[in-house]
């Protein structure tokens, strides 16, 4: 499909995709220009993962794509076909199958106050499991700097510290 | 010496650090905002904004946007449905004097960014393309948006702003003790322009319900304001329109007042009879409300020993061409000190604009930030201590309420363990006194204020024969803690405990609240809820006094105690019934209450009531690269009985973090020849991210006041007054340079 500006088009081209979301492996229908996180926001009702900025800048769009974190705005859904997908409501199941406990940074996160509002927070869980599975950051200063793609208004930053060194400390468990 | 709210005066809960009971719900992705509630028949609006600051509209050309497959129309002035004619129609609970804006009212271009046009199409993408289709022609007109250039047409606006202290008359004579004080402190003061940005971008959905009824997910920070204003504006009947909003993504008062994404929802989802969504893209957030620039003069005479003689504050302030928004901003100068001389003024310059509005501690951030600047520069001047300098002024009294005396006032007690716990007393005064490697280190303090205000509010409880409690009321929970605080009151004054309670909140078929703002929602829906569960003990009471055989028999109700989930005789344990025994045995299936609340006239006679915090900052500073770090904050807050010391201090640690970004960073970058935000992003609009928050430490001192029953102040503002004060003072002392232009970007260290 080719969008011309300024010339009326035919937005009907659907493309097959399969993704896995939450252990779920899903046939999709995607339109081209629909991204993943409006796939997953409009489509398949997984409200979750918020849209606070639309550009990546924010984070507040952060998923786990094949355990990598990844701003959801900025990735085209059909650019994803055949990846699987962790979203805030899948972190329970990354804790075995069928799992309905609480992740532990969704844990330490209630425990240390680390949101307010709650916009950001889907965001900051998943880019919280994404830094430890990168294992790069040891130090407080350096999960201050990897956490710097999401953004928190309301100001939870050292509360957000606290609860992922609290479950770095504990090897990934609290 | 706690407040009571049991019966009994016992605390479990109130006091002490809980989690919060929302939390679960907003770990998982479970809690829904605004933009997030869905339809059957749910279009999907997406908004056309001006691309000029002041003019008309010459012509709309929707014919390309109308062709695109999937859209169902477009709105524009010249196809509006009708709504209210009159502008009063459209005032909401907290406008300011004045016309508010009506979108798609007319041809009129009011400021840039206005929406100009809704394009309503089957799904979201589809309604973003169609936008971009929409051809404006317009006639501009050249933009005022300069306020230092609009100086001399300022005024003192001639109808004030309800809930807004215009400055008090002047006392003494400021100008000739100004002239004859032998040190003298006169420097003008400005904060950049900022925008609220709260995560969640401002979003409606308008749910069709059939016959008429219309349910509506607003993103507000007062649903009753949102239900108020759809239906003076669309005339529809109040028992039609239910308004909800269990979570809001954050507000900062961005959710006071109803914004153009709600209008626009309702105007398309009567005129195409189906629900509606609208959701603000982050640019369109730079379309409306705003924290208002202003130009400030602080001038300060004192004798040698730093005792003011002279003060005088004056301020210009921004406000649109169609409302005359007011803001208390000097007036905080003459409640903190005490001066013999004083002097305040404050008048508007109007611009093209969008109408500012309030954004956390709106008047005080500004204000306390140029006299907390002005008071180190006279500290300097002088030769004292910033603390000295502060106590030696120190007012006992308001002096611009005719000297009334303060219903408590811990501020010395918050200075004293403010510097201990810092460290002041190891710092060197000497500017430029002390390195780390390749930075100067500074150290800064300022004090803070804020109004401890309560409005009338309403609680709604039922106690159900299971032993559980449900209470709520219109109110909404921006992330403050209410729904924990109101839990924790809930169960402490009927003696259960925390997981038998559910609150709700945010919704126009709950007891009426005020919009949640002003810090007064723990002050006034917290003691509505008080009230509303003591009312309920003592039904229960009552019932369990009439039971047969009833072992509170021939008891009063003020020597009952409720307990783990009983009510037994203080005196005599064994004397005891449990609550849903009570019910089940009187039959009864549930008992209810209506708490209220309003602001104590009698005290109000007597005292003001303020809180008040000492912030301490340590900044560090790289010359070469004009880089300033702030890696120490403390701030000890007085703000009375604290309900919740883990949620508090979060309060004040946002508001702390709020405070860093005004000092630091937050700047909307207008380009004047268009009179428009250039920087309307994120990536270019900087709030701190967490690399920028180091250590903060929070103290609370004990302050014991009796403005309301709880004892209770309110944290949502004081936490950002006075912080950006702290670090610019702290810069001074890091550097020897003084910035009185926020935010202290690279450019001015290296200037």
């Amino acid at each position: 499909m080719l969008i011309e500006s300024g010339s009326p088009v035919a937005a009907d081209q659907r493309i097959d995709i399969s993704l896995t979301i939450n252990g779920e492996t899903r046939a999709l229908q995607v339109a081209p220009w629909t991204t993943l996180l409006d796939l997953l926001r409009e489509r398949l009702d997984l409200t979750g993962t918020k849209k606070g900025c639309d550009h990546g800048q924010c984070g507040a769009c952060t998923v786990l794509v094949n355990g990598t974190r990844v701003n959801s705005c900025l990735v085209l859904a059909v650019m994803k076909d055949g990846a699987e997908i962790t979203t805030v409501e899948g972190l329970a199941s990354l804790q075995g199958p069928g799992s309905n406990a609480l992740h532990p940074l969704q844990e330490a996160f209630i425990e240390h106050d680390a949101f307010q509002c709650g916009y950001c927070t889907p965001g900051q869980l998943c880019s919280s499991v994404g830094l430890l599975n990168e294992g790069h950051a040891k130090s407080r200063e350096e999960i201050r700097e990897a956490m710097s793609g999401n953004i928190c208004r309301c100001g939870a930053y050292t509360n957000i510290v606290d609860a992922i060194e609290d479950v770095m400390q504990a090897g990934g468990s609290r | 010496m706690t407040a009571t709210f049991s019966p009994t005066g016992r605390d479990t809960y109130v006091g002490t650090a809980r989690s919060r009971v929302d939390g679960p719900a907003k770990v998982t992705g479970l809690a829904k905002y605004a933009g997030e509630f869905a339809a059957p028949d749910l279009a999907h609006g997406y908004v056309v904004s001006s691309r000029i600051a002041k003019g008309r509209i010459l012509s709309i050309d929707t014919s390309d946007a109308e062709k695109v497959p999937g859209v169902v129309k477009v709105l524009t002035h010249e196809n509006r449905p009708r709504t209210a004619f009159l502008a009063m129609n459209y005032r909401d609970m907290v406008a300011p004097p004045g016309s508010p804006f009506r979108a798609l009212y007319d041809d009129k271009i009011h400021f840039s960014g206005q929406p100009v046009a809704l394009v309503v199409a089957e799904d979201f993408e589809t309604a973003r393309f169609a936008a971009s289709l929409v051809r404006v022609t317009y006639e501009a007109e050249t933009p005022a948006t300069e306020i230092a250039e609009l100086k001399d047409l300022a005024y003192d606006p001639p109808k004030k702003r309800s809930g807004i202290k215009p400055p008090p008359e002047p006392w003494g004579d400021a100008d000739a003790a100004f002239d004859g004080a032998p040190v003298k402190v006169r420097e003008d003061y400005r904060l950049a322009i900022e925008h609220h940005n709260p995560m969640e971008p401002h979003a409606s959905t308008v749910v069709r319900e059939g016959d008429g009824k219309y349910t509506v997910y607003d993103k507000t920070q007062g649903v009753a304001n949102s239900h108020g204003y759809l239906t003076a504006v669309f005339g529809l009947n109040k028992a039609d329109v239910r308004v909800v909003n269990p979570y809001i993504g954050g507000g900062f008062g961005s959710g006071l007042r109803p914004q153009y994404q709600l209008f626009l929802a309702m105007l398309a989802a009567r005129d195409l009879d189906r629900s509606v969504r609208v959701v603000l893209t982050r640019d369109q957030m730079w379309t409306f409300t705003h924290r208002p620039d202003a130009l400030q003069t602080v001038s300060l005479g004192a004798g040698p020993d730093g005792a003011l003689q002279a003060l005088k504050h004056d301020v210009i302030q921004e406000t649109s061409r169609y409302e005359d928004y007011q803001e208390t901003i000097p007036n905080w100068s003459g409640v903190l000190y005490r001066c013999d001389n004083v002097a305040m003024s404050y008048r508007l310059a109007q611009t093209d604009m969008a109408t500012p509005g309030d954004m956390r501690a709106p008047g005080a951030v500004t204000g306390v930030f140029a006299i907390e600047t002005a008071m180190d520069e006279l500290a300097q001047a002088t030769g004292q201590d910033p603390i000295a300098l502060r106590l030696r002024n120190y007012a006992e009294a308001d002096a611009t309420a005719g000297g009334k005396p303060f219903g408590s006032k811990e501020l010395k007690e918050a200075l004293r363990q403010g510097a201990e716990r810092f460290g002041w007393a190891r710092r060197n005064p000497e500017p430029r006194s002390t390195r780390e490697g390749r930075e100067l280190v500074g150290w800064g303090m300022a004090c803070g204020i804020w109004e401890a205000m309560m409005q009338q509010s309403s609680v709604h409880a039922a106690l159900t024969p299971d032993g559980r409690l449900e209470l709520g009321n219109a109110t909404g929970d921006l992330g403050t803690g209410t729904y924990t605080i109101l839990t924790q009151i809930g169960a402490d004054a009927l003696g259960l405990r925390m997981e038998d309670v559910t609150v709700k909140l945010g919704d126009t078929r709950l007891a009426e609240a005020p919009v949640a703002g002003g810090s007064w929602t723990a002050a006034s829906s917290g003691t509505a809820a008080m009230r509303a569960c003591r009312d309920i003990a003592e039904q229960a009471f009552r019932l369990a006094r009439g039971l047969d055989e009833s072992p509170l028999a021939n008891v009063e109700f003020d020597r009952v105690v409720l307990e783990g989930g009983r009510i037994a005789v203080a005196d005599d344990p064994a004397r005891s019934m449990a609550l849903t025994d009570v019910l089940r045995k009187a039959g009864v299936e549930r008992l209810e209450a209506t708490g209220k609340a309003a602001p104590d006239k009698d005290h109000a006679k007597q005292f003001e009531s303020y809180t008040h915090s000492a912030i301490f900052a340590e900044v560090k500073v790289d010359e070469e690269l004009g880089q300033v770090r702030v890696t120490r904050i403390v701030s000890a807050i007085a703000a009375g009985k604290i309900l919740n010391t883990k949620t508090a201090r979060s309060q004040i640690l946002g508001g702390i973090v709020m405070g860093i970004g005004s000092a630091l960073e937050e700047e909307s970058m207008l380009d004047h020849r268009l009179g428009r935000f250039m920087n309307h992003n994120l990536g270019e609009y900087h709030v701190p991210v967490n690399a920028d928050i180091h250590d903060i430490e929070v103290i609370f001192v004990d302050e014991e006041d009796k403005a309301n029953p709880l004892g209770v102040k309110g944290l949502g503002e004081i936490g950002i007054v006075g912080t950006a004060a702290a670090i610019a003072n702290a810069v001074f002392h890091a550097t020897g340079k003084r910035v009185r232009h926020l935010p202290i970007t690279v450019d001015k260290i290296l200037g």
